[in-house]
């Protein structure tokens, strides 16, 4: 990855590439890349959809090369939903592939002039972009159907479906997945929308010819990916119930513990739980021939996704993930799997993040716009009024704290402006730390505190109480962003937190490939960076302390089963960056 | 007593979801563990009333006892 295309939408006579050194972005990746990237060049008051804005793209530090797992792909750029900075990173092919290509970053800028749609197409040999305006308004599926007529399925196709087009906040990236199925997407903090406002549909990425990146040392990197791939297997989370149960198998866990948050977080436990849990995802996936076992990329080797098919055994969507089956099923009171998969469907196709959405349509059943558990009504704002664009479709598609404004409800779940996922902060105190905290908005995957708190993978500390949450929340997030700079899949963090081998194995994959020495000082010492980074954009963008809050409701309503309030104070939650 | 047990993910293969069974008071986590003959290295959460316990928790009439082998998401 020695090289980074920069791309000027708005120069004069048509868009403009030009290729530079990677220079310090060479040995960087992932979020580390983007965020670099993204604070050093992009105005922090800039307006997201406006020609100042970037998007930044990047594979991890890992990507494109023999490491198992490696394939994880970060966009960056000013959050059209959340004002802040955002890096939103994704499964699929794309990472591999723009890795294997040699390009450390894609760098989009500017804006054209008039209302062409164009695609880029990047290949060993140039990168061609072009005016089709033949895609315009198709969403993702067709849109993959079309493009593979022109550029084949040995190739990585990145996409906005019809959100990203009409600016919504909500608008993800589709990355496609090893069978081109436009399933991965960079989701949270409208990403697509931005890919949008620089008026680019596809991005076609083609490594033929290309060959995997060479490692420094091979020998200890060979060596190393071994024993990481056994670390891997040989743990029950990453070896066993990912693969057989997909995130869903969490379904049954915070309802369990209470902590599900259920109609709008009004209660955390849900009586449908069941029916949607991940063990009736699996074993209904395995009865209509589809499969519970599947990976968004190749290289994959916990393959935590799976394929689910309609009644009559045609495939629908790819495995719903567990905040998908959350936000649409027991946030919105559904317990039909079959709803829920079909909203999975048109989420990827329109291009909006599943989090966002089903957040968004929760609200408006709490603002009265339909009631809870009204399945067909769920599907029909999806696919008719945000699929459509109609006018309640663009508030919808604006996010939860749109929406909520818009039927005026006070509970409204949301940090930053971005919708909280699937984990009740009152009983799981330790991601409310998270939520409130993140550079990024309200975002589990920034620091997952669940694992301790809940799972107890890595470590016990009770979700019901205050005490000790900032330091794990802290530690979560300084690991997390190191990890979203590898390329690595977040999954990892199950093994490498509770073997030490495994940690180290991925500590001597990073040195084996860059012929370096890593140690565990050095994963801290980039995470703190980039978190730092990402907090001084931020502050640059107007964030400060009143920003690192969670909404009032969840220290003033108790949640039942518990009937306990989040805990952790004003003061504590200031002390989260106390490195700076 | 009876005590409520409920099973999730690979412990219900072989076993069952959820079922009421007696138990002579006195009874731990631990023991119905040995009794159900789960293993022991991929136990992970057990909860009683939402709550997490430890093995040598003792039973009490009408408690519902939740095990789940390890698992994650996210
Ligand atoms: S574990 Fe799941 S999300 Fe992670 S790379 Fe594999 S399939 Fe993708």
């Amino acid at each position: 990855m020695d090289k980074i295309l920069r791309i000027d939408m708005g120069a004069e006579g048509g868009p403009k590439q030009s290729t530079e050194t990677a220079g310090e972005f060479a040995a960087l990746g992932g979020r580390a890349t983007t965020s670099t990237i993204v604070a050093k060049e992009v105005p922090a008051d800039c307006h997201p959809l406006g020609a100042e804005n970037k998007l930044v793209i990047a594979p991890g530090m890992l990507s494109g090369t023999a490491a198992a797992i490696s394939g994880r792909i970060s966009v960056g750029c000013k959050s059209p939903l959340t004002g802040g900075i955002k890096e939103s990173n994704a499964g699929g092919q794309a990472a591999q592939v723009l890795a294997r290509l040699g390009y450390a970053a894609i760098i989009i800028e500017g804006q054209p002039a008039g209302d062409d749609l164009y695609k880029i197409h990047i290949n060993k040999d140039r990168v061609e972009i072009s005016v089709d305006n033949s895609n315009k308004l198709l969403d993702n599926y067709p849109l993959i159907d079309k493009l593979k007529k022109e550029y084949g399925d040995k190739v990585a196709y990145m996409t906005i479906g019809t959100a990203g087009e009409r600016l919504m906040a909500s608008a993800s990236i589709a990355c496609t997945d090893p069978e081109l199925r436009p399933t991965r997407h960079c989701g949270r903090g409208g990403v697509g929308a931005v890919m949008g406002s620089k008026q680019i549909k596809a991005i076609i990425l083609d490594d033929a010819g290309c060959k995997n990146r060479p490692p420094q040392d091979a020998e200890k990197f060979k060596a190393a990916n071994r024993v990481f791939v056994e670390g891997i297997r040989k743990h029950p989370v990453a070896g066993e119930g990912l693969p057989a149960y997909g995130t869903n198998v969490l379904t049954n866990v915070l309802n369990e513990a209470g902590g599900y948050p259920t109609h709008n977080f009004k209660t955390g436990q849900f009586d449908g739980g069941t029916k949607i849990s991940g063990e009736s995802l699996a074993e209904l996936e395995i009865k209509r021939g589809g499969s519970a076992t599947h990976g968004c990329h190749r290289g994959c080797v916990i393959q935590c996704s799976g394929i689910y098919n309609d009644k009559d055994g045609n495939y629908l969507t790819k495995q719903p993930e567990y905040e998908t089956v959350w936000s649409h099923g027991g946030h919105c009171g559904i317990s039909d799997l079959d709803t829920i998969a079909t909203l999975d469907y048109w989420d990827d196709n329109i291009g909006v993040d599943t989090i966002e959405m089903g957040v968004a349509v929760g609200v408006a059943m709490d603002g009265g716009l339909l009631e809870f558990g009204d399945c067909e009504g769920a599907i029909k704002l999806v696919r008719d009024e945000v699929g459509k664009g109609t006018g309640l479709g663009r508030i919808l598609g604006g996010g939860a704290e749109m929406t909520g404004k818009a039927f005026g409800v006070e509970r409204v779940p949301v940090v930053k402006s971005q919708a909280l996922p699937a984990y009740d902060p009152r009983t799981v105190q330790g991601i409310g730390v998270t939520y409130a905290t993140s550079t990024q908005g309200a975002d589990h995957t920034a620091g997952y505190a669940v694992a301790t708190n809940i799972l107890k993978v890595g470590g016990d500390v009770d979700p019901l109480k205050p005490e000790g949450q900032i330091e794990l929340s802290r530690n979560l997030q300084i690991a997390t962003a190191s990890i979203d700079s590898t390329g690595l899949c977040l999954f990892i963090a199950f093994p490498i937190l509770d073997q030490p081998e495994t940690f180290q194995a991925m500590l001597d994959l990073l040195g084996g490939f860059y012929g370096i020495e890593m140690t565990g000082d050095d994963v801290v010492a980039l995470g703190q960076k980039v978190l730092s980074l990402e907090r001084e954009f931020n502050k640059g963008a107007g964030f400060g302390p009143a920003d690192d809050r969670l909404p009032r409701f969840f220290k003033t309503d108790p949640l039942p089963p518990h009937n306990i309030t989040f805990g952790v104070s004003d003061e504590e939650l200031d002390q989260l960056y106390n490195w700076e | 007593m009876k005590v409520t047990v409920k099973l999730f993910a690979t412990f219900r293969a072989g076993r069952f979801n959820i079922e009421v069974r007696d138990y002579p008071a006195g009874t731990t986590v631990a023991d119905v563990v040995k009794d159900l003959e789960l293993p022991g290295e991929k136990l992970g959460i057990l909860m009683i009333n939402h709550r997490h316990v430890d093995l040598d928790r003792v039973l009490s009439e009408g408690e519902t006892l939740a095990i789940f082998p390890l698992v994650g998401g996210g």
